[in-house]
């Protein structure tokens, strides 16, 4: 690369070495990845292997969980219960169709959930960054808004929207799970967001006062871009929180067709005698969750030139 | 015509309590077109209150600021300086060229007439091979040139500059002072830059504005133009007259009873 006239002053990053690097840090990444997996299931196995089969109590206290097939089932187990049919009669959907399906079911309701919380919690953070009265009447009411627990308001939504109708439309226990989910996830991303847009410092928004350009374009030039980095974690946090609202909302309002109430429905028929049967719901959760943050992940590759100092 | 006009102009912070730091106390200063005025004093002397007064990021309480003639107000909206601080503040996910063009961009100059423009300012700071780098790829003393190339970006008659070098190493300061000197020749921009170090106020100014502290206010105006024959150059470190300039403008510094104190500190 050539140099400024003058000597001394270098270029700090050579740019060709980068492209290689973060190549081989995203392989060593992923391999590390499936380590922790691997270590994991082995964990599982060898407890199961070795552990004591009726487990280990203390009076009336259990120490240590029962190792046997009852409790603990093999990890292939888990998997092998996806081609099973869910009911004993002939012609009944397999386990693993019916676990798709919810997994679907799910991830649209925790979908919308997460698009309804991104976009309140973004317009409050913009709010609270407009204006420090906003921030100093908004900002305590958003922290309180999660210590109420779920248990709490899912009921209550359920309740009022029975009375709710637009024409033919009605409010349904779906609406309600979405605004479970949405309460979760507008949480991360008021917060994060309200700290990206304040991140500029003083010179740039003096700058922005100087070139007169105003409120909207300053936050439109400035505080927007600069939130970047903060606003793609709090993405992902509102993502998996949405995810974790619609599984949770779904249990708590009695919601059928989803991988929450595939959860309960399928432990409590699971019983002793095949314990591996409670599994394949919490897989399908758990693929809700990996699509989540997959999504924010490649929203965060979109945006990769506004995340340059993420690694400076 | 007069680039910059101060007449009585008076700072006060109220701190609650009902106590009041005086910041600026009856200031009386004019710079002319194309004349480079340093603002030097210790800590807390109102040096860099005065330059904010000036670019209209704070009015004063009481007396006049004009600059071209014209409010600070009318002037900063009528793009008629450019300002660096400090810190570069360079926005990083933009390249050199776009942060260089940032204020030709947001007030509307048509897409070719700007980067013919940046390629001119590139060339001028001596970054024309850097123009696609970001500035995280950049040292501090390159960073400080695009934001000095920035504020030169609408050819502004006058450049107001906050400690533009007092983040860098000595060596990278000398050599971004004598190119702040060939870049005001070339432009004909009249400057008022704020400092605290001596050498550099002698070195680059016509004249030097020393200051002191509580209340802040000008103690004295040294003339720091070279003799006759010497040119603003490497070699005018070495001669007589700025050893004269350097030890008038201390001097003055201590008969002004400025020393470091506590910030600000000044209540009536």
């Amino acid at each position: 690369m050539p140099q400024a006239d003058g000597g001394s002053e270098s270029v700090t990053t050579v740019r060709r070495g980068e492209r290689g690097t973060s190549n081989r840090a995203h392989y060593r990444a992923a391999l590390l990845g499936v380590a922790g997996i691997a270590l994991a299931a082995s964990a599982w196995e060898l407890y199961k292997a070795f552990g004591p089969q009726a487990g280990v109590t203390v009076g009336q206290t259990i120490v240590l969980p029962r190792a046997n097939d009852g409790v603990m089932p093999h990890i292939w187990q888990m998997f092998t219960e996806f081609g099973k049919p869910v009911t004993a009669g002939t012609g009944s959907q397999t386990i693993g169709g019916a676990v798709l399906a919810a997994t679907w079911f799910t991830l649209r309701l925790a979908g919308t959930g997460w698009i309804v919380g991104v976009i309140i919690g973004f317009a409050l953070a913009m709010l609270m960054t407009r204006s420090r009265v906003a921030e100093a009447a908004a900002l305590p009411w958003v922290v309180v808004s999660q210590t109420v627990p779920l248990i709490a308001i899912a009921p209550l939504l359920a309740g009022w929207g029975q009375y709710l109708h637009v024409g033919s439309w009605q409010w349904g226990l779906p609406q309600s799970v979405m605004v479970i989910s949405a309460y979760l996830a507008f949480y991360p991303m008021s917060i994060g967001a309200l700290k990206g847009l304040t991140s500029p410092d003083v010179y740039q928004l003096e700058l922005m006062h100087v070139y007169g350009i105003g409120w909207w374009r300053t936050f439109l030039r400035l505080r927007l871009p600069a939130a970047v980095p903060y606003l793609l974690p709090a993405l992902r946090l509102a993502a998996t929180m949405a995810v974790v609202g619609a599984v949770v909302g779904e249990t708590s309002v009695d919601l059928q067709g989803g991988v929450g109430y595939l959860i309960i429905s399928f432990q409590q028929t699971a019983g002793l005698s095949d314990a591996a049967r409670a599994w394949p719901p919490i897989i399908g959760a758990m693929v809700d969750g990996l699509i989540a943050a997959g999504v924010v992940a490649l929203i965060g590759v979109l945006l990769r030139r506004y995340r340059r100092g993420e690694n400076a | 015509m007069t680039a910059v006009a101060l007449s009585g102009v008076e700072r006060i912070f109220r701190t609650g309590k009902g106590r009041q730091v005086v910041a600026l106390e009856a200031i009386d200063l004019t710079v002319g077109e194309g004349e480079f005025v340093s603002l030097i004093g210790p800590s807390g002397c109102g040096k860099s209150t005065l330059l904010r007064q000036i670019a209209d990021l704070d009015s004063p309480t009481s007396g006049t600021v004009s600059v071209f003639g014209k409010t600070a107000r009318q002037a900063r909206l009528d793009h008629d300086y450019g300002i660096a601080f400090q810190q570069a503040g360079l926005l990083p996910w933009r390249t050199v060229a776009a942060n260089i063009s940032l204020p030709l961009q947001l007030h509307g100059v048509e897409k070719a007439t700007a980067a013919a423009r940046v390629e001119q300012l590139l060339e001028m700071v001596g970054l024309s091979d850097f123009a696609k780098s970001f500035p995280d790829q950049l040292s501090g003393g390159m960073q400080q040139r695009v934001a000095i190339a920035r504020a030169l970006a609408e050819q502004p008659k006058l450049l107001l500059m906050d400690e533009p070098f007092g983040a860098l190493d000595e060596i990278t300061r000398e050599r971004m002072q004598s190119e702040l000197v060939r870049i005001c020749q070339e432009s004909g921009a009249a400057v008022v830059f704020v400092t605290h170090s001596i050498p550099e106020a002698v070195f680059l100014s016509d004249r030097v504005v020393v200051m002191s502290p509580r209340p802040g206010r000008i103690v004295g105006i040294v003339s720091t133009t070279p003799v006759a024959g010497v040119e603003r150059g490497e070699a005018y470190r070495d001669d007589e007259s700025f050893f004269h300039g350097v030890q008038e403008v201390r001097h003055l510094l201590h008969s002004g009873h400025a020393t470091d104190g506590p910030r600000g500190e000044g209540a009536r």
